[in-house]
């Protein structure tokens, strides 16, 4: 009961933002509201009964589909990290004078009660219903507080997005035309589906492309860098950071269990795509100037590899990419948090006009380097337990094939230590009268992605023992 | 004793205390809180040390599960044998002296405390990797080592220059432990453990020349190659010069950039079983020595000429390694540490009162005035050249008759390059310390010895370097090599597969090396203090083989050229072509034939009912028609 109290906190307090016409009020209302919703996952994370999170009712039209959310370890997880990332989301918008804030902030708790809905649906009706849910606040998100082109590039977006989510509307209906009568949508009746060796390839396909495109794996991630770039900084935060999760979990979730026969064939190729990708969005990473898009880039590289560690199908790559699930949307969100702090005092995200920030804001420069540093996946960490489980992995499927994909160790230290220096280091560029380091307010959001970083970092196993047995019913 | 984990608690302790308490703590005290914190981590290294020596049995601490799901078992765990030992004192006692030098080198820098807590950090990763238990908490301080290294060669960030040689030296260092993580993993998949005593347990049962042990080793050896500057990830090494001079000392001297030697040393059986990876290394190693020492005798800045020779002292220990005198590298680590942190430091010394001057042409006669600095340079310098019975001697002796037994032509090169050791040191020396000064005025009215902060650890070290030789005199000197017998234990399984010499060779074999570097020191000392020739300005067209050496073999515009141009012009390529007009331009393209396609089929839907008549009509002739047909 108590999952689905968060889900009404979460609507509500959206309804009670867009109703409150203003936007001081409005952004309290949602911060509370976001805080109360963390505090209650944490809670049922805690308490970890199914009591507190199953529920499930028969949609009317007695047609088997029902209103069903749970909570299994893999969703605890990522229902924690959207739940521990919108608050932080919200602050950081805190001082924007964005127009019509009581809707951006509706819009955002809107999201995330669509997000976590999408992470406790258990029902494959559900589930597709709050995939689509989650695409609304976010295409008016960016469609109406995004920056330069926003109306062309958030409607490619969109229509991108609504097409591979057709691929996966017909894969969950032809397995749900699959289950025997009467027909049910719910994931035990779809796994139980005995698929012929073609459908299961089609099912696959279908699943893959969605999912592709969500992530985005390569070649089907052009409308990403344009989104990130164009989207406020939380539209990016929500996309970088949460939104795109949808897609490795879509992963985990349905390919996997339901596809192992047609991933033993195929699984090469979606690997392959992975991998490529990581290589050729590192390479194009390193000569961006704006650095939202170098981040986007950086981004496609990273969830490259958490998607190939999904796609090796074994215990270790799998775990990787649980666990890097987590500390990609901590370090994203950082990162961009940390651009907007920039852009606010600057009134530029172009590296080449930046320069000499530590001088003037140490502490600033401190919280960026950490940020970097775990995106560069160094041990102690979160982003190395990630990859070396996801390497670990990929490397148990194919060795040389872990080689290319460890590139990356060294391509991400190529971009983001060169943009590090650029941004940071050197003589000021820009000397501005009033300038101020970090405020508490910006302290606030940062230091709870540190202690992530440093907790996942050091002991991952609070986080993976949580999702361990989840993880291990997939499998098999 | 199993409170031995705390070692590397007490530097970390430090990290956080000067690094956060900033405010709170005046800027005096940040380097006797950072010194202090080592010198309680080297007190605890003696008892471990003591313990050990005394017999007792090593310690393995395993303090958390670090990952622990499934097959893989991955602890935070600590392995206290003799070697490690070794290395806790020499990172712990070099450490703490090049610390208390710093409270002097570093008091005018406005950025002290920041300095102090990074390089309490980088004493917490170096302890990390030498106590590492596991191949995982090893690359841990092995990564974490880079970024302190990192982070202190760009400590004065305002000055791109120092930026850039930061981010190459990580950037290099990233893609050998690429290798290194490759190897773990490969490791892992053989041995189904990360821990050392499981996997060099289970690795006893290979056969010498097995294919994976091949790989692995081969694995590793490059993680070695980028922490150790050998061929071919060294270029790094001379721009890091860039930071603080006691970093040079500590970090790109003394400890850290010796990792890639211990870590061989640590894996020793794995590497025994390989004699194809033992090839390589002695190789690597060899022309590593030489090809440095042959640009140290060309380099005109203080800084480079011991960088270029530390690169081909770490030569040297990998040709050790190499023919398999494990027990040889760690003693030359274990003397280099002393005699190449004392040349750092003295270098430091001779730059802090000429305020910042780095190049030997400018200086000249500072014998006089640094009398404490000179004196030590001398014995450092005496005892890298291998004078007996100073320490180096003992060392690289030690390696030049295990080389000998392996391969004389390999020894013919090395003795060789101790040649060139000897003449780049001694050409320093006399460049620097004899004669008439060649700087400003105003240099020279300022310059003065160096505080005694600076200068008791430069005697302390002094004394090292000239009896640290004595832990392991061989058999010939009537020793019986301590330092040996004590890391037997660790290293002992070790064959060397050469015969054993008769005295009377290993006799000859001393006395030439001896009289080669006599005759070498004299060369130096006719060139450059009795003909007093000054090394050519900058600019000044030089001979083909010393253009060469100069611009070092022009290593960096290679590599500028197959890597860093080649990448920059692909990533251009992909953004431009692959990305914009490829694969987005499809994507934009199938989005405009659908809105084209819907555009072109709106007309149909005129609107006008007459037309929507026609069409049905036409509709059903058309259905009639076809029925009939069928």
């Amino acid at each position: 009961m108590i999952l689905l109290v968060i889900l009404l906190i979460a609507l509500l307090t959206s309804a009670l933002s867009f109703m409150s016409q203003e936007g001081f009020r409005a952004k309290w209302i949602a911060f509370s509201g976001s805080i109360l919703v963390f505090i209650l996952s944490v809670y049922i994370t805690i308490n970890n009964c199914e009591c507190h999170t199953t529920f499930d009712r028969a949609l009317a039209g007695n047609f088997g589909a029902h209103f069903s959310i749970g909570m299994d370890g893999l969703s605890n997880l990522l229902i924690l990290l959207t739940t521990f990332l919108t608050p932080l989301i919200i602050l950081s918008a805190f001082n924007r004078t964005y127009r019509r804030p009581h809707v951006f902030y509706g819009l955002i708790m809107m999201m995330e009660m669509a997000l976590i809905g999408v992470f406790s649906a258990r029902d494959g009706l559900m589930f597709y219903i709050f995939w689509e849910l989650a695409l609304i606040p976010i295409y008016f998100i960016c469609g109406l507080w995004g920056s330069t082109d926003k109306i062309r590039i958030t409607f490619k977006f969109f229509v991108y997005t609504l097409l591979g989510s057709l691929f996966m509307l017909i894969a969950l209906i032809s397995l749900y035309l699959a289950t025997p009568t009467p027909h049910s949508f719910s994931f035990e009746a779809l796994y139980a589906v005995r698929m012929s060796p073609h459908m299961e390839t089609l099912v696959f396909a279908a699943f893959f492309v969605a999912f592709a495109i969500k992530i985005p794996i390569f070649p089907f991630h052009t409308w990403q860098p344009d989104t990130y770039t164009t989207a406020p900084y939380q539209g990016s935060m929500l996309l970088a950071g949460i939104m795109l999760k949808m897609g490795i979990y879509g992963i985990l979730r349905f390919i996997i269990p339901l596809c192992p026969n047609a991933l033993a064939e195929w699984g090469w190729l979606a690997v392959l795509l992975s991998v490529t990708g990581i290589i050729y969005a590192s390479v194009i990473a390193i000569r961006q100037d704006n650095l939202k898009r170098m981040i986007a880039y950086a981004s496609i590289a990273h969830v490259g590899l958490i998607a190939a560690g999904a796609f090796v199908l074994n215990a270790e790559g799998i775990r990787g990419a649980t666990i890097q699930m987590i500390s990609h949307g901590i370090n994203v969100v950082g990162l961009f948090a940390m651009i907007e702090m920039i852009q606010v005092r600057f009134k530029t995200r172009k590296i080449s006009e930046l320069g000499g920030i530590a001088g003037q804001a140490p502490v600033m420069a401190t919280f960026f380097m950490i940020m970097i540093l775990a995106t560069v996946a160094l041990p102690l960490t979160n982003g190395f337990v990630g990859e070396f489980l996801l390497l670990l992995g990929i490397f148990e499927y194919m060795p040389w094939v872990a080689g290319v994909a460890g590139l990356t160790i060294v391509f991400t230290a190529v971009y983001l230590l060169w943009m590090n220096q650029r941004v940071m280091f050197g003589k000021p560029k820009l000397i501005l009268p009033d300038f101020n380091d970090l405020t508490t307010r910006e302290i606030l959001i940062l230091s709870p992605l540190v202690i992530m970083i440093l907790w996942i970092g050091i002991y991952p196993a609070t986080f993976l023992n949580i999702a361990e047995p989840a993880l291990l019913g997939l499998i098999h | 004793m199993h409170e031995f984990w705390l070692i590397p608690i007490f530097p970390l302790i430090g990290f956080l205390v000067t690094g956060f308490g900033f405010r709170l703590i005046p800027r005096q005290y940040s380097g006797l809180i950072a010194s202090l914190a080592v010198l309680v981590s080297f007190v605890f290294s003696i008892i471990a040390f003591v313990s050990l020596k005394n017999g007792n049995q090593p310690i393995s601490i395993t303090l958390f599960d670090w990952i622990q799901a499934g097959n893989l078992s991955l602890g935070f765990s600590f392995h206290i044998d003799q070697l490690t030992s070794l290395m806790l004192l020499v990172v712990t006692g070099v450490g703490f002296l090049i610390h208390v030098y710093s409270i002097g080198y570093m008091h005018e820098d406005a950025g002290v405390n920041r300095f102090f807590s990074y390089m309490n950090l980088f004493m917490f990763s170096m302890l990390l990797l030498v106590m590492a238990g596991n191949f995982v908490v090893m690359f841990i301080g092995w990564e974490g080592v880079g970024l302190c290294s990192y982070l202190l060669i760009g400590f004065w960030f305002k000055d791109h220059a120092n930026n850039n040689a930061a981010k190459k030296a990580f950037i290099m260092n990233r893609i050998g432990d690429l290798g290194f993580l490759l190897g773990m993993f490969l490791i892992f998949r053989t041995f189904g453990s990360l821990e050392f005593t499981t996997v060099f347990e289970k690795a006893k049962s290979f056969s010498s020349g097995d294919p994976t042990l091949l790989a692995i080793t081969i694995l590793l050896f490059i993680g070695a190659t980028g922490k150790s500057a050998q061929i071919p990830l060294f270029t790094w090494l001379p721009d890091a010069m860039a930071g603080p001079t006691p970093v040079s000392a500590l970090i790109h001297a003394a400890t850290m950039v010796t990792a890639g030697v211990y870590m061989v040393a640590r894996c020793n059986i794995l590497f025994i079983l390989s004699p194809v990876t033992m090839q390589i290394i002695a190789w690597t190693g060899l022309v590593t020595a030489l090809m440095a020492a042959m640009i140290a005798m060309m380099q005109n800045d203080i800084k480079k000429v011991l960088a270029y020779s530390t690169i081909s002292q770490l030569g040297y220990m990998f040709l050790a390694l190499g023919v398999g005198s494990f027990t040889g590298a760690m003693f030359h680590l274990t003397t280099h540490a002393f005699f190449k942190a004392l040349l750092f430091l003295g270098a430091g010394s001779v730059i802090h009162a000429l305020g910042g001057e780095q190049d030997i042409r400018k200086m000249g006669g500072l014998s006089g005035k640094l009398r404490t600095t000179f004196i030590t340079f001398l014995i450092a310098t005496l005892a890298i050249a291998g004078i007996p019975p100073l320490s180096g001697f003992f060392s690289k002796d030690e390696i030049l008759m295990e080389v000998y037994k392996s391969n004389p032509v390999m020894w013919a090169f090395a003795l060789a390059g101790a040649l060139l050791t000897t003449f780049y040191m001694f050409r320093l020396l006399f460049l620097v310390f004899p004669g008439k000064f060649r700087g400003t005025q105003k240099q020279e009215e300022h310059m003065h010895e160096s505080p005694a902060v600076m200068t008791v650890p430069l005697l302390i070290l002094a004394v090292l370097a000239a009896i640290g030789g004595f832990m392991g005199i061989p058999a010939l000197f009537g020793g019986s090599h301590n330092l040996g017998s004590f890391l037997k234990p660790v290293l002992g399984s070790v064959q060397t597969n050469g015969t054993e010499l008769s005295t009377g060779i290993e006799w000859m074999l001393i006395i030439i090396t001896l009289l080669f570097t006599a005759s070498s020191i004299l060369l130096a000392w006719w060139i450059y203090s009795k003909k007093k020739v000054i090394p050519i300005a900058d600019g000044v067209e030089l001979p083909a083989l010393k253009s060469l050496l100069s611009r070092k073999f022009y290593v960096d515009e290679i590599y500028d050229f197959l890597f860093v141009k080649p990448f920059s012009w692909l990533s251009d390529v992909f953004h431009r072509f692959i990305e914009v007009k490829g694969i987005d331009a499809v994507v934009n393209g199938i989005g405009n034939l659908v809105i084209r396609t819907g555009n072109t089929l709106r007309l149909i839907q005129t609107g006008n009912t007459g037309f929507y008549m026609f069409v049905m009509v036409i509709g059903i002739i058309l259905i009639l028609l076809l029925n009939l047909l069928i």
